[in-house]
């Protein structure tokens, strides 16, 4: 289990040592091929659980690592045709910040002491701020800026929701510990109060960091100037595990006996994600700033679906790795327009399907794909939530999330088709950009997978997300 | 000694409602360092079983020299920089930040009279300074301008959750010390790193300046 985490982290210094910029990359793909060998050899030979152990590999950290390793690879391949086309530009921090940053979300997904989790956290915002400045220019520069205080802010208050939670278990008899096994063991004999409390901090803490609802400001101006690599990167992966540390403190306060607190807690910012997505993304002119949006309504399902419980607990770690993959596919595609005209508002591109005839169309497929259309794996996922809500006679949830779907749906196509339809004619053109296998392949195979997981869903899978819904008082149907 | 202990809570508090007053960018960095120096201390006056004296000394030094001589060190090489003093106009005016300030320090003492403390021989202000403590750092950070002062509203905010961490000092030291301290190091070296960019770039800590991107 070391060996996914070890394998990119001993890779980081060696990519700051390496000299040359042209093959600095590389160092990139080995670390992508070492954490997908590495999870793929997890999943041949699971380790044992062992009681007391940090780190496991239960069902919740299989759907993120599988998630994270299949996004990384696909960044990593594209990245080596993106930063040879950005020669200009030093990628020693680039490349190094990346491995990092897979290393620690990599240690989220497999920690099960809240207090590494923790760390981990903090060392993915450490290892991502700077990649957010990689053009170096004024624009990155405050989106680095407010990306690092917002989320160091929502993080030192999910390390006082820590210490809460370590507290409720510290009393004479309390597990005395931050282990996820001992709290949930400890269950009702946890102090309430402090659960409670607990859970409000850590949910505000991660919260930030997954984007949710009001704490997501960061997140326009931080996807929209990172590089399309990194928006993909950490719209599909790194939110994930910051949904996942949710998770995971979710499962306490259940065992604590505080789970409709928490429930409504979940469904309240979800909602309220959603439609804060549904209000910006219409008229939105920027199709990055408008990607970073849908970002937030999906951060929003993820909430939801955990909120409601039953059914819609499994759609939810479905949901995960589709908006994930689909996250992939939309922001490296995005990418690739963005270089292509070396412009992402409406007002200058057009025409993008005629331009690059594959990132164009991809864009499109990915835009379809994450407003849930069929045959989609999103539309499944996201149907699984609906049929969750409804099935718990949740109607006035699930009939506001169906109507905020809609209208998001509106929004998102009125700048996409904008982008892609039309005669690019006159609209700026930066020259050698058009796509190259090593830019479009990567998100033309994302958007594969996302359809092949439509289409045909294994029985394997099916029962990972069951399983991972089962910890959180859920179930697949 | 208890009224030593006493003194020094109530000094962490006296200087939460001092910094939410104070526009003079100097003063501010100086009390900081002071909050925490005396924050410093308090590891070793709390301390009650012999065998964590090691972590005490532990903790209490590495608070001392990251937040009373490392950060404000860089703090004041950062505004002699830039050539800034003061912080000029705050979202919210130093008066309605200090009532602001004032009315949340009540609320944290309210607050923590109704959390039972599983630890019946914790000291009794030390959960209301660590909440009135949080809360101010949170008003810093949201109503200031100055990325230094914004920085120190972070560093006061990481106070808060150091004094919390000293209730859990006995039962898990290694987290309490990996927590704050790797934390607030990590954090404010990159915020260093980044102010150093944005004043190369604006010519200013301005944050006013960030203002290019917005809905």
């Amino acid at each position: 289990m070391l060996f996914v985490i070890l394998a990119p982290l001993a890779l980081a210094p060696v990519a700051l040592l390496v000299p040359s910029n042209r093959r600095r990359p590389l160092v990139l793909l080995a670390g992508a091929l070492l954490h997908a060998a590495g999870v793929a050899a997890l999943f041949a030979s699971p380790p044992p659980a062992r009681a007391g152990a940090w780190l496991a590999f239960d069902p919740m950290a299989k759907v993120t690592l599988l998630t994270v390793t299949a996004l990384f690879l696909a960044a990593a391949i594209y990245a080596q045709g993106y930063l040879a086309r950005r020669a200009d530009r030093d990628n020693r921090i680039f490349v190094g910040g990346l491995l990092l940053l897979l290393a620690a979300m990599t240690v989220v997904a497999l920690s099960h002491h809240l207090g590494l989790s923790w760390v981990a956290i903090e060392a993915t915002t450490l290892a991502s701020a700077p990649l957010i400045y990689f053009n170096h220019n004024a624009r990155s520069l405050e989106a680095t800026w407010k990306y690092l205080l917002i989320c160091s802010l929502g993080i030192a208050l999910a390390l006082l929701g820590t210490f809460f939670l370590a507290l409720s278990g510290a009393g004479a008899g309390g597990p005395r510990s931050l282990l996820l096994d001992d709290l949930i063991a400890a269950g009702p004999s946890l102090s309430r109060p402090w659960v409670r409390a607990a859970f409000v901090l850590l949910l505000v803490g991660y919260g930030t960091k997954m984007g949710l609802a009001p704490l997501h400001s960061w997140k326009p101006d931080a996807y929209g100037e990172a590089p399309g690599l990194l928006g993909a990167l950490l719209a599909g992966g790194l939110t994930n595990f910051a949904f996942l540390s949710i998770a995971r403190v979710f499962q306490v306060t259940r065992a604590a006996g505080d789970e409709a607190f928490a429930r409504d807690a979940l469904v309240g910012l979800g909602l309220l994600s959603i439609a804060l997505a549904a209000v910006f993304v219409v008229g939105q002119r920027d199709f990055k700033r408008m990607l970073a949006y849908s970002s937030v309504e999906h951060m929003g399902i993820l909430a939801l679906g955990i909120g409601l419980g039953g059914g819609a607990a499994g759609g939810a770690f479905f949901h995960s790795m589709n908006n994930g993959l689909t996250k992939g596919v939309l922001f490296l595609s995005a990418g690739n327009i963005h270089r292509a005209f070396g412009a992402k508002t409406t007002d200058e591109v057009r025409g993008a399907a005629r331009r690059l005839p594959v990132s164009g169309p991809l864009f499109l497929a990915g835009f379809l794909a994450i407003t849930g259309s069929p045959p989609f794996s999103p539309f499944f996922s996201e149907f699984a939530i609906l049929n969750g809500a409804f099935g718990a006679g949740r109607f006035v949830v699930g009939g506001l999330f169906l109507a905020l779907l809609a209208v998001i749906f509106i929004g998102m196509a009125t700048t996409v088709l904008a982008v892609v339809q039309g005669d690019p004619g006159d609209a700026p053109r930066v020259p050698g950009t058009d796509d190259s296998w090593l830019t479009a392949a990567p998100p033309f195979a994302l958007m594969v997978l996302v359809l092949l997981l439509g289409l045909f869903l294994p029985q394997g899978l099916r029962d990972l997300f069951g399983a991972a819904a089962q910890l959180v008082g859920g179930r697949w149907d | 000694m208890a009224s030593f202990v006493d003194l020094v809570f109530v000094l962490v508090v006296v200087i939460d409602l001092f910094l939410l007053a104070s526009s003079r960018l100097g003063a501010a960095i100086r009390t900081v360092a002071i909050q925490g120096a005396l924050l410093a201390a308090l590891p070793l006056l709390l301390v009650r079983e012999s065998h964590n004296l090691g972590h005490a000394v532990l903790l209490a030094g590495g608070a001392l020299a990251i937040k009373g001589f490392f950060i404000p060190w860089l703090m004041f090489r950062a505004i002699r920089e830039a050539s800034i003093r003061r912080e000029m106009e705050p979202v919210i005016g130093f008066v309605p930040s200090m009532v602001l300030g004032a009315v949340g320090v009540a609320l944290a003492f309210a607050f923590s009279s109704r959390l039972p403390l599983p630890d019946a021989g914790a000291h009794g202000f030390l959960v209301p300074t660590a909440l009135s403590t949080v809360w101010t750092g949170l008003l810093l950070v949201v109503t200031r301008k100055k990325a230094v002062s914004q920085v120190l509203g972070f560093l006061v905010l990481e106070n808060g959750v150091y004094v919390f961490g000293l209730l859990l000092s006995d039962v898990m030291p290694v987290m309490v010390e990996a927590g704050v301290l790797l934390d607030l190091f990590a954090a404010v070296f990159v915020m260093g790193i980044v102010m150093f960019h944005i004043n190369r770039e604006f010519s200013s800590l301005d944050t006013e300046k960030l203002s290019a991107l917005k809905d």
